[in-house]
């Protein structure tokens, strides 16, 4: 019997207004699996994402994380959303606290930790996006790369279950690209189930169990990397892969 | 006697300066403890609204923005007149004093409202966003992520406004409370000398200047680095 998803979404349809954004995505990932997401702008991949954890409410469908119901009224969202951690585009750390204070404050409001365990913890997180040197340094000193990481280290100091990232290297200068990846790739190593939006084709190529090709709000199609990026099996795939291996 | 004599002996007459401080100084008393309860008053009442209009009730935000427009296009000399003569409090004790508080706390308010809603407002969504998803809720976002950057933003145009709004405590005049003005009046008509007018004016300087010049090293030191 296979163990029970991580994350389970099915029949997700979002309407922003006239417009169906979302037609009906199925998304199921195992415990310990990476799936990568790609798909041109526009198709819904940021909102699927966002559905997830309920930034965006679907107008149908169900989502459970790790057999909680996030759309059910009795679920209490604020503790839910602790077991899946985001990453966006723009980082978004708070540019007033310290990277540390980034990582901690919802180990304190959320979690309920003391300061000390918080330091304790946030630390930790820290060191392993390899920023332990950093804790005091507020984001404006930091790069962009090690922004992210601290983005990452503060969605991972909640030890969430699954991870998910909206294009976290978009915003990065191409030589700080790497060492994003390279802390995505030590999370996948110890086992984190995550959902990746990217451009990344290498990295997809050996850090993904599968790939999903979305277009005008559908998933057309999911297989392996090699699948998908060798001999995709649907036209618009394979004219999606031949664009983007281009550039 | 030359002009200058003349002059001094008129605007600067020791005399009438020596036999009048007293006045003046009970005055300043007056005006700082209006100053200082319109100050926190209008502030936090200000704020409140402003976290009230966050919260995105569409009637409650109709309702806000109606009395904060009203109190910023009446000319608070008319409130000032008109919760003293209008309400069917007046006679209560120091109601001349009450009326200019609370109409110059209104005042504050409704414009502090407006620009404690402009900081909240241009903190980016990714904020939120980044907040709610590590579980806070919107209340400990508010709190914790927004008000901190959007107070650091508002804190050089709330002071400059708060200065200019104080300096209305001169209206109380009109009402006989005895501030500066109220004192510094009733000495000239009693006096027939002007010098209390001036002993008046280097109140308010002493009063106001250091506000203004906190409201200016504020302003560069709160500019934002990010
Ligand atoms: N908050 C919103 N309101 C209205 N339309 C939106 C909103 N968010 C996204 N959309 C629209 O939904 C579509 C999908 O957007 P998105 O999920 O961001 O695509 P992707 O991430 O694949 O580029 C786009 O057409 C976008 O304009
Ligand atoms: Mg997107």
């Amino acid at each position: 019997m296979a163990a029970r998803p991580v994350v389970e979404a099915r029949g997700i349809h979002k309407h922003f207004g006239a417009h169906h954004v979302l037609k009906g995505v199925d998304l199921v990932l195992a415990e310990r699996e990476l799936a990568f997401v790609i798909g041109p702008s526009g198709s819904g991949k940021s909102t699927l994402l966002r559905c997830l954890n309920r930034l965006e409410e679907p107008s149908s469908g169900s989502v459970m994380v790790d057999g909680v119901d996030m759309l059910d009224a009795r679920t209490d969202l604020n503790h839910a959303r602790q077991r899946v951690g985001m990453v966006f585009q723009s980082f978004n750390l708070y540019p007033h606290m310290t990277a540390l204070g980034n990582v901690t404050l919802a180990l304190r409001k959320v979690a309920g930790k003391s300061s000390a365990e918080a330091d304790a913890l946030g630390q930790s997180a820290l060191a392993r996006v390899g920023l332990a040197d950093r804790a005091g340094h507020t984001p404006g000193q930091l790069s962009g790369g090690q922004q992210q990481r601290v983005a990452i280290a503060r969605a991972i100091a909640l030890e969430p279950r699954v991870m998910l990232f909206d294009e976290p290297t978009s915003a990065l200068d191409p030589e700080l690209v790497g060492s994003v990846l390279a802390v995505m790739r030590d999370l996948r190593q110890s086992g984190m189930a995550m959902v990746v939006v990217s451009h990344e084709m290498g990295f997809a190529r050996n850090a993904a169990d599968r790939v999903l090709f979305m277009d005008q709000g559908l998933i057309v199609e999911e297989g392996t990397p090699a699948q998908i990026f060798e001999s995709p099996a649907q036209e618009r795939t394979r004219a999606f892969i031949g664009q983007i291996q281009k550039h | 006697m030359t002009n200058w004599d003349r002059f001094l002996e008129t605007f600067f007459n020791a005399k009438m300066m020596a036999r009048y401080l007293p006045d003046i100084l009970q005055g300043a008393l007056v005006t700082i403890q209006i100053a200082g309860l319109v100050i926190v008053c209008g502030l936090l009442l200000g704020l409140a609204l402003a976290l009230l209009r966050s919260i995105g009730l569409r009637p409650l935000n109709l309702l806000i923005v109606f009395v904060v427009d009203l109190f910023r296009a009446l000319p608070p000399l008319v409130i000032i007149v008109f919760i003293y003569f209008g309400l069917p409090a007046s006679g209560v004790k120091n109601w001349g004093f009450i009326a200019t508080w609370l109409s110059l706390t209104f005042v504050l308010m409704a414009f502090s409202e407006e620009i404690f809603w402009a900081g909240i407002t241009s903190i980016p969504k990714g904020q939120w966003e980044a907040a709610r998803s590590t579980g806070l809720s919107f209340g400990q976002t508010l709190i914790n992520v927004v008000l901190p950057q959007a107070l650091r933003l508002t804190i050089p145009p709330l002071t400059n406004r708060t200065i200019a709004i104080t300096k209305g405590t001169a209206l109380a005049s009109v009402v006989a409370v005895g501030e500066i003005l109220g004192m510094a009046s009733s000495a000239v008509s009693n006096s027939y000398n002007p010098s209390p007018l001036t002993m008046a004016a280097i109140g308010y300087l002493i009063l106001f200047l250091p506000l203004v010049v906190f409201g200016r090293w504020l302003e560069t030191r709160m500019a934002w680095k990010r």
